[in-house]
């Protein structure tokens, strides 16, 4: 009796994802974006694509981590093609540091626009088009009509949008995801002196019919890896460096 | 197709313009003088000056005696091809191809032009109607050559020369209409001949040997038998439509609706030449006599109507009709070969030389300009600055690899900023520093990596470069500029991911 209960709500689970926008495309399911097995978090077990990710930040450090992390998603993206447009107010993303994610930094267009008005417009110009591997783009406020517009967007066009949002004021939006990505202090391999690979803390505060979760990630070889021993801060002081 | 041409002549075309200039001179003989030869002489006479007998070229002194309250201005020079020209432009609402003939003349080419007017005579009526409306003085006339157009405008009494009547039309006319210099006209009067007829029928190389070749070839010209060429005051482009309106247009719907048709017509032919547009410019002539442009730049040749319409959306609301516009022109001064190539069903994302992506790009560049959407492509240079170069295009490619074995800030400031630091010993990472009034104390770092100046660019000091990791996590390029005996400064020049 329960195992057909449970049964019947997994089915209508599934039933209401369609209708809130959620449509999986024969070849996305499964898709964990390199999260390995994060995407249990997600709602169909698979990294939403066709949906706008919003990451909140307080520095530039943060920003950096944050771009990091979706850097390393896009280029699992990318990895089947496509071109992804990044929009931002200044010019501070160094695209070289890219290819250490697994991009290709010419398939990266970048657009340079000061006003919060024009970046919003120019955003919801290129979720409208389909093809487009990714589109990422840094600003502050985002109200909620844009943001239900650009959900519009993607369930048509089938893009994924990631938003970096820097001290954002209004929560109220849209979005199917939202992380917090920190650094966190790295880890050399038999504690030689010296930095390690990226590591992050990775929070999942919202996420659409999934459950939010907290881990910790690090870039290394070419894909996320999951930390489960922190590195001890060093108390001693300052190491020898290389 | 048989060739039309009208020549427009305007009587009194400087001093109409100065009686438009000051309209209490429209009831009074004046004329326009120039000093030559230490003294006055009278350039232009008004048609009321030259009923009472002065004639240009005549001395000032002696025109005033003729006509005691003569009024005298002073002729501006160039004023005439000035003229000419500007109204020569606005003549394109007529045909195309418009030119000018000083002193004086306007020749158009409007072969095929008239069938819009309805025939030869309301078009030539509107044209002399129009332009009697603005002020001048003008006699025109249509025929199938330039030569006999311009005779019977000056000389003629009908002025619709029916095809094939130009040698009737000819006869009658006087030796001078056939724009000859003077010292022939006087030989061919002095031999009597007076009219055109009276030599027409002569053997060619008779007249040949008394009178040059000039006479023949003026003959030719105004028969037929010999082409003339036009310098058009705007010249032709190659890939251009044009729309004329009985009505003027005010509406932004009327102006939609026009480009349009344009665009529809001039993207059929560009895809039947297998062409496409770089560039377009939509012209609208307003009936005040403006004419108004805005201009569309593609990114890779492009001859897709909806796509170019709406390039032209973000900028037709600057179009200001005003009383209205008469005529639309659009043209497409450069023009690429563009195959149109088959898009694959399948293929679920797009490469760079997608036609989509670049229409998307031409939309952005459309409405926040092309400077600010940027491509980079690896250089080779460690100077971190120096490091990338803009791409000029979305097809360039990458001629080096991008570097993985030295670790690059996922953000870098565009000018490093000054840091406070407290470093032990030379070449050691600093043990903190304060950035933005926060003070950072450095538990891991990574370096120093030298990166020299190159003294054939720019000379200064070398940089030490060292990838730090605070007490929080957070992971900073700094650099030492300089050596450590030697004058140094610390800076912080981007953040790790």
């Amino acid at each position: 009796m329960n195992t057909t209960k449970a049964h019947t709500i997994e089915q209508l689970r599934k039933d209401i994802l369609p209708l809130q926008g959620f449509k999986p495309v024969a070849g996305d399911s499964g898709f964990d974006g390199g999260l390995g097995f994060i995407k249990q978090a997600f709602p169909g077990a698979s990294f939403p694509l066709a949906a706008i990710h919003e990451f909140f930040c307080t520095g530039e450090e943060d920003v950096s981590a944050s771009a990091g992390f979706i850097a390393g998603i896009v280029s699992a993206i990318m990895r089947k093609g496509g071109v992804t447009l990044w929009i931002c107010s200044s010019q501070m993303i160094f695209p070289p540091a890219l290819k250490a994610f697994g991009i290709e930094p010419d398939k990266i267009i970048f657009i340079y626009l000061q006003k919060e008005k024009e970046i919003l417009w120019a955003m919801e110009e290129a979720l409208k088009c389909e093809g487009l591997a990714a589109v990422i783009a840094q600003t502050q406020e985002i109200s909620f009509t844009a943001s239900r517009r650009f959900q519009l967007a993607v369930e048509q066009s089938r893009v994924t949008g990631f938003i970096i949002r820097r001290n954002p004021r209004n929560l109220a939006t849209t979005c199917v995801t939202r992380w917090k990505i920190t650094p966190l202090s790295t880890n050399t391999e038999n504690d030689l002196p010296g930095l390690g690979v990226p590591r992050w803390n990775v929070e999942l505060l919202k996420v659409r019919n999934g459950t939010p979760g907290n881990w910790q990630l690090e870039w290394a070889k070419g894909r996320f890896r999951h930390v489960y021993k922190l590195a001890s801060i060093n108390s001693e002081g300052q190491r020898k460096t290389g | 197709m048989c060739k039309r041409f009208v020549s427009i002549w305007f009587r009194y075309l400087v001093t109409d313009w100065f009686a438009l200039r000051k309209p209490q001179l429209r009831n009074t003989a004046f004329v326009l003088c120039t000093p030559s030869h230490g003294r006055m002489v009278v350039t232009a006479a008004n048609a009321l000056a030259e009923a009472q007998g002065i004639q240009s070229g005549m001395v000032l002194a002696d025109a005033r005696a003729i006509v005691p309250g003569l009024q005298v201005l002073d002729d501006k020079p160039e004023l005439i091809d000035k003229l000419l020209r500007r109204i020569a432009e606005w003549c394109i609402r007529f045909t195309p191809f418009a030119a000018i003939d000083p002193p004086g003349g306007i020749i158009l080419d409007v072969s095929g032009c008239s069938y819009l007017w309805g025939g030869d005579e309301p078009y030539l009526n509107d044209i002399i109607n129009r332009l009697k409306s603005r002020g001048y003085t003008v006699r025109a006339a249509i025929a199938d050559t330039i030569g006999t157009a311009w005779a019977t405008s000056r000389y003629g009494l009908s002025f619709i020369i029916h095809p094939g009547q130009q040698s009737k039309a000819l006869l009658s006319l006087p030796t001078a209409a056939l724009r000859l210099d003077a010292d022939t006209i006087d030989h061919l009067h002095k031999l009597g001949l007076r009219q055109i007829k009276d030599f027409i029928g002569m053997p060619r190389s008779a007249l040949r040997r008394r009178f040059g070749n000039l006479i023949i070839m003026r003959l030719n010209q105004a028969l037929g038998l010999e082409e003339e060429i036009i310098q058009t005051v705007q010249p032709i482009e190659p890939f251009s439509e044009r729309l004329p309106c009985l009505e003027p247009i005010v509406t932004a719907t009327g102006i939609e609706i026009a480009l349009q048709r344009l665009l529809e017509v001039l993207c059929q032919r560009l895809q039947k030449e297998q062409k496409g547009l770089r560039v377009a410019n939509f012209k609208c002539y307003r009936v005040d006599g403006r004419i108004i442009q805005i201009q569309i730049a593609t990114n890779s040749p492009s001859h897709n109507v909806k796509h170019l319409i709406k390039l032209f959306e973000i900028k037709l609301p600057s179009i200001e009709p005003d009383l209205g516009i008469e005529l639309f022109v659009l043209e497409a001064p450069t023009v690429e070969d563009h195959a149109s190539s088959q898009q694959k069903l399948w293929e679920a994302m797009w490469g760079l030389d997608n036609n989509q992506l670049s229409e998307l790009i031409d939309r952005l560049a459309g409405k926040v300009g092309l400077n600010s959407i940027r491509r980079f492509l690896p250089e080779e240079h460690y100077w971190p600055e120096r490091s990338i170069k803009q791409a000029s295009s979305l097809h360039e490619q990458k001629t080096s690899e991008w570097k993985l074995d030295r670790p690059r800030p996922m953000q870098l400031l565009t000018t490093p900023e000054n840091i406070d630091v407290t470093a032990p010993v030379p070449d050691y990472p600093p043990m903190n520093f304060r950035y933005k009034g926060k003070i950072h104390k450095i538990i891991k770092a990574d370096g120093p990596e030298r990166i020299e100046q190159e003294w054939w660019i720019q000379e200064g000091q070398h940089r030490d470069y060292y990838a730090v990791e605070d007490e929080e996590g957070c992971r900073y390029w700094l650099f030492r500029s300089g050596h450590y005996d030697e004058e140094y400064k610390w800076f912080i020049h981007g953040f790790f991911a």
